[in-house]
């Protein structure tokens, strides 16, 4: 199937990725292989057949409603790139 | 706006609402960190709620019974079996890049949720769905101008998602189905329906069709409506909006709109946002749930009574006034503590004054909650009785012998007998106290045996404050008009 | 060097103390430097565990593991350590909590060395998607060693530790395993907990041992494996013995199938020594049948659309906000997200996150996701339908040796089929293990597949032991 520019700008927008200039030709070149690929797929019949959505029987794992202090709030931003002793920080667009 | 009652008329107004309820647990969702309103800022979080790399949910099983709970009040459908979906988008509040929700399969299906329309009649709204999902964290914007601030203390408290037939048609139905969700969430114990907090958010989908139109109008979503009074006048407006702007031959636009409370209008949001392909699919880290007939059951029957049920109750089986059976049924401590009272006397409408009036006003006066009243509910129908059977005035009772009952919970007999409060029928007591009122006022006594027969008021209470209250003001009057018009 | 837990053990008993064992892994480890297997050891809690258990072995302590020093793949969280699935984009992130397998491994009192390179969030099959560069296969230092869990297999290869851990969702453990001459086994999925794991494709990755006996890799899966509160799409069981002995009187029934050996891709040795293997089965008195699987070229599609649909939505908690990798010429949320992640994630990981993207957006995700899960159950269905009448599938691990690092990095498709005979067992969850029963002309090791029935841990390590002893 084509894949068109849109169609990247719209997968690139979704999932949060930039593609500029040569980028963008070779994962539009890529894409349209690997969907050519993938579209093996529909050779095989599975009419009547439910999809296979879990991997293991069990149902009902569940947890009690209990509640437990796990790590301090200097261990919750240790790895934040940006924050304060509070907050987790993201530096916003400067307004004119 | 310039909609007159005539062009207004022409229009049906075709509302669906979504409220977002936060569930009362001890633990998130899906890890077990606290879900507590207030807290210092990023103190109630766990590497599962960071969506630190490489951690799994894990299911709390309160938000299933809590969900059960609404399902059994609204008489919704339970499924069996169901399981859970990513919604994905990226947002800073939203730690793993997806919400854990129900897509395909929510816990509860139809049921719907009885309301009054504006001309107090009747009607059910209907439930399209309830679902579990998981909150998200708060983004803040106005504290430092060149950051946004992230708090996840909210990111991953449960929710049910609680989502209406297009059944509304009027901005005070939705006001009152918004009412009688929070009561709802509130009896259940399953949410606080705190809307200024945030554990209780109401989203609403409003479009106008001509009345004999057999297509819907455009839909157009509304958010940030933070209180009821808002969700009314979100509302309002955006149905005035359209209705103007399909009379003006403008096309609306399906869209989400923002409410703003300070001028009460709604405006278009930044049309971006609302583009969002969710990209739903199932769950895999968490493995289905299967709720059996025998598990609702069980929780069906530790269920709280429900306020129409009591509301039905009281006003068919008790005869108490609408309004009565009302004001009772808001708030279910408030229905407990009236059942307890009718428990040990028979006076309903008597228990029902007492609740809303001498103990209402005092609750308000201290901001105490009925939980925190100490005053048992027996003491209560004992002060009735002793009114009834003419031992102690109302007067008395309200003014002396209540205030004394909120200091220490004894019993009004003790406190009335101690403090020689207890009414007198006695004759011979009430002959000297006459007497004495007679002796005492012997102008209007003249004036009254003259024939101005109106000064019997002015006469009856000086005999009542002679008599300190006691005097039972039934014999008491007999007796006076007997003595006054013996000579 | 230290071939197994036995001969730690005989050290042990002579003498020698963890701490001696441990500092002579640093050693060759800095000496093997080159191969690029580690990207970061961890001396200093090694020494500090390792003279821990050497306290606890004066005191008869001691846990199961004592004395073995144990590699971790780079996408294995453990407290207070980086962990950065060998990405940029976690580059310097130190992890707060441990996976609930190196904890089971810790609390037997193995020694955790260092972490170990690997293709990028577990995407390749060469190893040459790190962002820390390629791994050196030993045997040839022109050859990759297969991926993604290279460094692991390296690393027990190169006798760097005692044994390894990799994650297997296509075949990241099997395949490199076959390519370096060492046992790499992947559980059946459900088996061993994946919470510290970090996630490629939710509904296939599983954590496995890299090792040089059968009784090491049945020890360690032994440890980690059972319910753990942690991973809720475990079997709600407790593990046990994953290595019985094995019954040499039962006849067993095998089979291989037939559309893998005779696919053309397949190196002529590796298939004479299959059917080498499948002559002195029989000759043992077992009976082996050639079978059909006529998905052969759906597999890989399949894994495709499926596990990049789970990854690109396990991927987004990279976003440059909360941990991670930042771009600093960002301005603004959105901006913050493309820069970070475009930045900080490799080609082939934005790859298969658009094609993730692709397949499950509007429009098109029931003629990918939905059909790629139809697809799935009839695979596992086929292949539940061989092991009902038999008791194990034996087929080739990879179908050349270890191939000259650069030699596929053009097409990512050339890449994506190294790992047409391993995706089978993870699109049906079936446990599976690589073992060393090939060497070619050319001077390379290749391995023999074996797949189990579900769950079957204990029959599938039993009768690869047996293999191992009769097949030599």
């Amino acid at each position: 199937m084509k894949i068109t520019d849109e169609t990247i700008d719209h997968l690139s927008h979704l999932a949060r990725l930039e593609f500029n200039g040569d980028q963008k030709e070779r994962i539009k070149t890529d894409l349209t292989k690997i969907i050519d690929f993938v579209d093996q797929l529909s050779s095989v019949n599975t009419d009547g057949v439910e999809p296979l959505i879990f991997m293991t029987e069990t149902e009902n794992v569940l947890r009690d409603d209990v509640d437990v202090v796990t790590i301090s709030q200097t261990e919750a931003l240790k790895n934040a790139p940006v924050h304060d002793t509070d907050y987790f920080k993201i530096p916003t667009v400067l307004k004119k | 706006m310039a909609i007159t009652e005539e062009i207004r008329a022409k229009y049906k107004p075709v509302i669906g609402l979504e409220i977002h309820a936060q569930m009362l647990t001890r633990s998130k969702a899906y890890s077990n960190d606290k879900n507590e309103y207030g807290s210092a800022p990023n103190t109630n979080v766990s590497v599962i709620t960071l969506g630190h790399p490489g951690t799994l949910p894990r299911m709390n099983r309160k938000t299933i019974d809590f969900a059960i709970r609404m399902g059994i009040a609204c008489d919704c459908k339970i499924s069996e079996l169901q399981h859970f979906a990513r919604k994905n988008y990226f947002y800073p509040d939203l730690p793993k890049g997806y919400q854990i929700t129900q897509d395909t399969t929510p816990i509860c299906t139809g049921g719907s949720v009885l309301i009054k329309d504006e001309n107090g009649n009747e009607k059910r709204v209907g439930l399209t769905r309830i679902h579990m999902e998981e909150d998200a964290g708060k983004s803040i914007h106005d504290i430092d101008p060149f950051n946004t601030l992230i708090d996840l203390n909210r990111a991953g408290v449960p929710l049910i998602e609680i989502v209406s037939e297009p059944d509304i048609t009027s901005s005070q139905q939705a006001y009152n189905y918004v009412t009688e969700v929070r009561k709802l969430v509130r009896y259940l114990d399953i949410c606080d329906g705190n809307m200024e907090e945030g554990s209780l958010r109401c989203d609403a989908n409003i479009s106008v069709m001509l009345k004999d139109a057999k297509e819907f109008g455009v839909k157009v979503e509304v958010k940030n409506m933070n209180s009821m009074r808002n969700v009314q006048r979100a509302i309002e407006y955006e149905i005035e909006r359209q209705i103007e702007a399909i009379e003006k031959g403008e096309k609306l636009v399906q869209e989400t709109r923002n409410f703003n409370a300070l001028n009460g209008t709604t405006t278009a949001m930044r049309s971006k946002e609302a583009a969002n392909d969710y990209r739903y699919f199932p769950e895999p880290d968490l493995q289905p749930i299967r709720v059996t007939q025998q598990h609702v059951q069980k929780i069906r029957e530790a269920m709280p009574p429900l306020p129409n049920f009591l509301h039905t109750k009281y006003t068919t089986e008790l005869g108490l006034s609408e309004y009565d059976a009302g004001v009772i049924t808001d708030q279910k401590e408030i229905a407990l503590y009236f059942e307890e009272i009718i428990r040990y006397t028979k006076n309903y409408k008597a228990a029902a004054n007492w609740v809303m009036g001498d103990i209402k006003s005092h609750l308000n006066a201290k901001a105490l909650d009925i939980t925190e009243l100490k005053l048992s509910p027996n003491h209560v129908a004992e002060l009735i009785s002793l009114i009834d059977s003419g031992k102690l005035s109302h007067s008395l009772a309200s003014q002396k012998v209540f205030p004394e009952m909120l200091k220490a919970d004894e019993s009004p007999l003790k406190i009335a007998e101690s403090n020689n409060w207890i009414q007198t029928s006695d004759e011979g007591e009430i002959k000297k106290l006459i007497a004495a009122v007679i002796a005492e006022n012997p102008s209007e006594i003249a004036r009254y045996r003259a024939g101005e027969t109106k000064l019997m008021g002015f006469i009856m209470g000086q005999l009542m404050k002679k008599s300190a209250g006691k005097a039972d003001p039934k014999s008491a009057g007999k007796l006076l008009t007997e003595m006054l018009s013996e000579n | 060097m230290y071939h197994s837990f036995d001969e730690i053990k005989a050290a042990l008993d002579h003498g020698t103390s963890v701490e001696s064992i441990t500092k002579h892994y640093l050693k060759r480890i800095d000496e093997k430097k080159h191969l690029n297997a580690f990207l970061e050891v961890f001396a200093d809690s090694a020494l500090a565990q390792a003279k821990r258990v050497d306290e606890k072995l004066k005191n008869n302590t001691a846990g199961r593991l004592a004395g073995v020093v144990i590699g971790l793949k780079d996408n294995l969280a453990y407290k207070d350590h980086k962990v950065s699935a060998s990405s940029k984009i976690l580059e310097g992130f130190v992890s707060l909590y441990t996976a609930t397998a190196v904890e089971r491994l810790i609390a037997e009192d193995a020694v955790i060395i260092g972490r170990l390179n690997c293709d990028e969030f577990a995407m390749g099959s060469s190893n040459e998607n790190s962002a820390f560069g390629n791994v050196l296969n030993p045997h040839n230092e022109k050859m990759v060693p297969g991926g993604s869990s290279g460094g692991s297999a390296v690393a027990v290869a190169a006798g760097l530790c005692t044994a390894s851990l990799g994650t297997d969702t296509g075949g990241s453990i099997r395949q490199p395993a076959s390519f370096t001459g060492t046992i790499g086994f992947k559980p059946t999925y459900g088996r061993v907990s994946r919470y510290g794991l970090l996630a490629y494709a939710s509904s296939f990755d599983q954590i496995g041992p890299f090792a040089n006996t059968v009784k090491d890799v049945a020890l360690l899966t032994e440890i980690m494996a059972g319910k753990d509160e942690f991973d809720s799409t475990l079997l709600q069981e407790d593990s046990k013995n994953f290595l019985p002995a094995f019954d040499t009187t039962r006849k067993l029934k095998i089979a291989y199938i037939k559309d893998c050996i005779e696919s053309e891709g397949i190196d002529p040795e590796i298939r004479s020594r299959i059917f080498e293997i499948i002559e002195k089965l029989r000759s043992l008195g077992h009976t082996v049948n050639a079978v059909d699987f006529p998905y052969l070229n759906q597999m890989i599609p399949t894994y495709y659309v499926l596990t990049t649909a789970e990854a690109s939505s396990n991927y987004a908690r990279y976003d440059g906000v909360h941990y991670g990798y930042h771009s600093s010429n960002a301005e603004g949320v959105e901006d913050t997200y493309k820069k970070s992640r475009s930045e900080g994630f490799g080609e082939e990981v934005k790859r298969r996150i658009m094609l993730g993207t692709f397949v499950l957006s509007h429009g098109y995700y029931d003629a990918y996701y939905t059909k790629g899960q139809k697809v799935r159950r009839v695979i596992q269905n086929k292949t539940k339908e061989i092991l009902t009448n038999h008791d194990f599938i034996i087929l080739p691990t990879t179908p050349t040796t270890a191939f000259e690092i650069g030699a596929n990095v053009a097409d990512p498709i050339t890449m994506y089929l190294q790992d047409i005979f391993t995706v089978q067992a993870n699109l049906s969850g079936n446990p599976a293990i690589s073992l060393p029963l090939g060497n070619h002309s050319n001077g390379l090791p290749f391995g023999i597949q074996a797949m189990g029935k579900h769950f079957d841990e204990a029959g599938l390590l039993s009768f690869s032991d047996y293999l191992m002893s009769n097949c030599k």
